[in-house]
């Protein structure tokens, strides 16, 4: 008999254990014919994290939105006798110095900090978009103009110039999102342009040249919905950002001002609390910050690999 | 090289100038130094103040005489101290630069490692852990870490760090009482650890990246084919080239600290540039914002002009373009 062991045995490929190549024909019975937003949900599922943030996002905002009926108390009901207690049964998050009930008050405060980060998500995305569009679009001087514009914008200190535009143009939540998309605009319109400014000398934008489109049409209809996929993954990252910066500013006093909350603002009237025994006023505000904006950080990956064709998921 | 240097300095001097101008601009419509003469019962008070101070000249004048009196150190003074801006900022700059300097050095090591660690590992448990790590701290906002570590660090029965003596202004970064060696680390531990935190998550993914890219490339094979041990491939030849990327991100991120420090500086009352912009944009501190704005900016395009020169110097191909 043999000395090789038995396993080394198994290993050495033969006639009958090696697989079979896959059969290649024309056309398989059960070839599905795939559509490109079919290909791109397929990718995004594939993406567990992303799928999960999703779905927690999801909740988390309609949650906060529908916190008038949801909420297990009225919007700033006072217990005074209360005062401030830690978690529990009745109030699950604990209340605060007035006996506010900590998650009513996170729920209409996670309204503000959500609807200030999609609106300026969505101006800054716009703008950042058409300027990034034209300057791609448009070389020369144009481009020149509107880079070295950006140029200037970023060099400035961001929070900075914030504080002082809130504190000369008012703190109410709509002067806020203006002012954070005015200043949010620039990464989006550089991220457009270097995709235009690839595309833009493709065949398929020289047909449609050929074939008499007008420049609108070509940017417009060609040209960005080609750049759809860093434009919405960068969406997403602004979101991120916008938040994040709504809940700073809040936080130093420059955001919305009382009655009106955010999750930032709670965060600025728990600061005196950190030591004591009303800690529990700073954990949950935060962690609401930390639990969206990984979701968008994570829907943000999501995106990124279901617009990559090559994506491996 | 030196027409690479000469091309990107010429091109930062004319940035400096017109952000410098618009910061001055801004500043100058969003204060009015005379506000607190409006109460004043002499009538002609605001417009004498107004003449004094150059107000009533058009713009572009007041910013020209403004630029002359700066290049010269004569940053005017503070409309609420009446001390010289130019000692305020300058030693606020130094406050600000301790913290910097510590906390770039930590993280910057720090992310090295893991970043190496990471590509080397890639896919390892390790790796799914730093990466899972550095999410969160992508997420996580700053100023709530730093409240936290207070939380946890430095109250209640676990006061490792006494911060009730905060640092004061005309000490530097420790306080009166106790031995200077021991105040230094104790009132920069936890401020280094959150600006660690908030910029250590970036840095490492960046460092992972271009790790994993330089492994993969031909040279890298080739190193290892010609026989090689994996230590000298890693670090002589993958490890030098993953490098430049990393170094034009850490100086573009060096230069936004100087004034993007403002929480954290607040939550430790560290006497930096972060805390004067905040006491100053309080009291409607001119001429303090103004020198403020254009520093910090100026320390922005000091730093994009480091990177630049530094990916030049690191990459020969880059001069050429």
């Amino acid at each position: 008999m043999s000395t090789l062991p038995n396993r080394e045995l198994l290993d050495v490929p033969t006639e009958e254990n090696q697989p079979l190549p896959p059969r290649r024909e024309f056309v398989d019975e059960d070839t599905v014919i795939r559509s490109q937003w079919r290909l791109f949900w397929r990718r995004f599922f594939r993406h567990r994290m992303a799928v999960i943030s999703t779905i927690v996002l999801i909740l988390i905002i309609f949650v906060c939105f529908n916190a008038s009926w949801l909420a297990p108390y009225p919007k700033n009901h006072q217990d005074l006798a209360l005062g401030a207690t830690g978690p529990s049964m009745q109030h699950w998050f604990g209340t605060d110095d007035l006996g506010r009930d900590q998650l009513t008050e996170m729920m209409y405060a996670g309204q503000i900090s959500l609807a200030i980060g999609l609106a300026v998500a969505v101006i800054s995305t716009v703008l950042g978009t058409l300027f990034g569009a034209l300057a791609g679009y448009f070389s020369e001087w144009t481009d020149q103009f509107l880079m070295r514009l950006t140029d200037l914008f970023l060099v400035v200190p961001a929070i900075a110039i914030l504080a002082i535009a809130i504190k000369k143009f008012g703190n109410s939540a709509a002067t806020i999102v203006l002012i954070l998309a005015g200043l949010g605009w620039m990464y989006i319109a550089r991220v457009v342009r270097s995709q235009i400014l690839s595309i833009k000398e493709k065949e398929f934008v020289e047909a449609a040249r050929a074939s008499g489109a007008s420049h609108k049409r070509i940017v417009v209809r060609h040209l960005i919905p080609n750049t759809i996929g860093p434009i919405l993954v960068n969406a997403t990252l602004a979101i991120a950002a916008a938040i994040i910066t709504e809940s700073t500013l809040s936080f130093l006093g420059f955001g919305v001002q009382p009655p009106t909350t955010s999750w930032g603002r709670m965060l600025s009237d728990a600061e005196g609390y950190v030591g004591t025994s009303k800690a529990h006023l700073l954990y949950f505000p935060g962690l609401a910050l930390l639990i969206v904006v990984l979701c968008v950080n994570f829907i943000g990956d999501g995106l990124r690999d279901a617009f990559d064709p090559q994506s491996v998921r | 090289m030196l027409t690479y240097v000469a091309r990107r300095l010429a091109y930062s001097i004319p940035v400096l100038l017109i952000a410098s101008f618009l910061l001055f601009a801004f500043v100058r419509v969003t204060f009015d130094p005379t506000a607190r003469l409006r109460a004043s019962r002499d009538p002609s008070a605001v417009a004498r103040e107004r003449t004094r101070l150059g107000l009533d000249k058009p713009i572009v004048v007041q910013y020209k005489d403004w630029l002359v009196k700066f290049v010269q150190g004569d940053w005017g003074e503070s409309s609420r101290s009446s001390e010289r801006v130019y000692p305020m900022i300058t030693r606020a700059l130094w406050n600000t630069f301790q913290l910097i300097f510590w906390g770039v050095l930590i993280s910057g090591l720090i992310a090295i490692g893991i970043g190496i660690f990471s590509a080397v590992r890639q896919y390892s448990v390790a790796d799914y852990a730093f990466t899972s790590a550095s999410f969160i701290g992508l997420a996580m906002p700053p100023f709530w870490f730093g409240l936290i570590a207070i939380q946890f660090l430095a109250a209640g029965p676990k006061n490792w760090f006494d911060l009730s003596q905060p640092p004061l202004f005309f000490v530097g970064l420790h306080s009166v009482a106790g031995s200077p060696i021991l105040d230094y680390p104790r009132h920069l531990v936890l401020p280094v650890l959150t600006l660690t935190v908030q910029i250590i998550a970036s840095w490492s993914r960046y460092e992972r990246a271009s790790m994993l890219d330089a492994i993969n490339a031909d040279y890298v094979r080739a190193a290892r084919a010609k026989g090689l041990s994996p230590r000298q491939v890693i670090f002589k030849h993958a490890f030098r080239n993953a490098l430049i990327p990393l170094v034009t991100v850490m100086a573009l991120d060096i230069g936004l600290l100087f004034g993007g420090l403002i929480v954290t500086e607040k939550i430790f009352s560290i006497p930096g540039m972060g805390q004067l912009f905040f006491d100053s944009l309080l009291q409607g501190d001119a001429n303090v914002l103004v020198a403020w704005t254009v520093v910090t900016a100026g320390f922005v395009i000091l730093f994009n002009l480091v990177a630049d020169i530094g990916y030049g110097a690191l990459d020969p191909r880059i001069r050429v373009a």
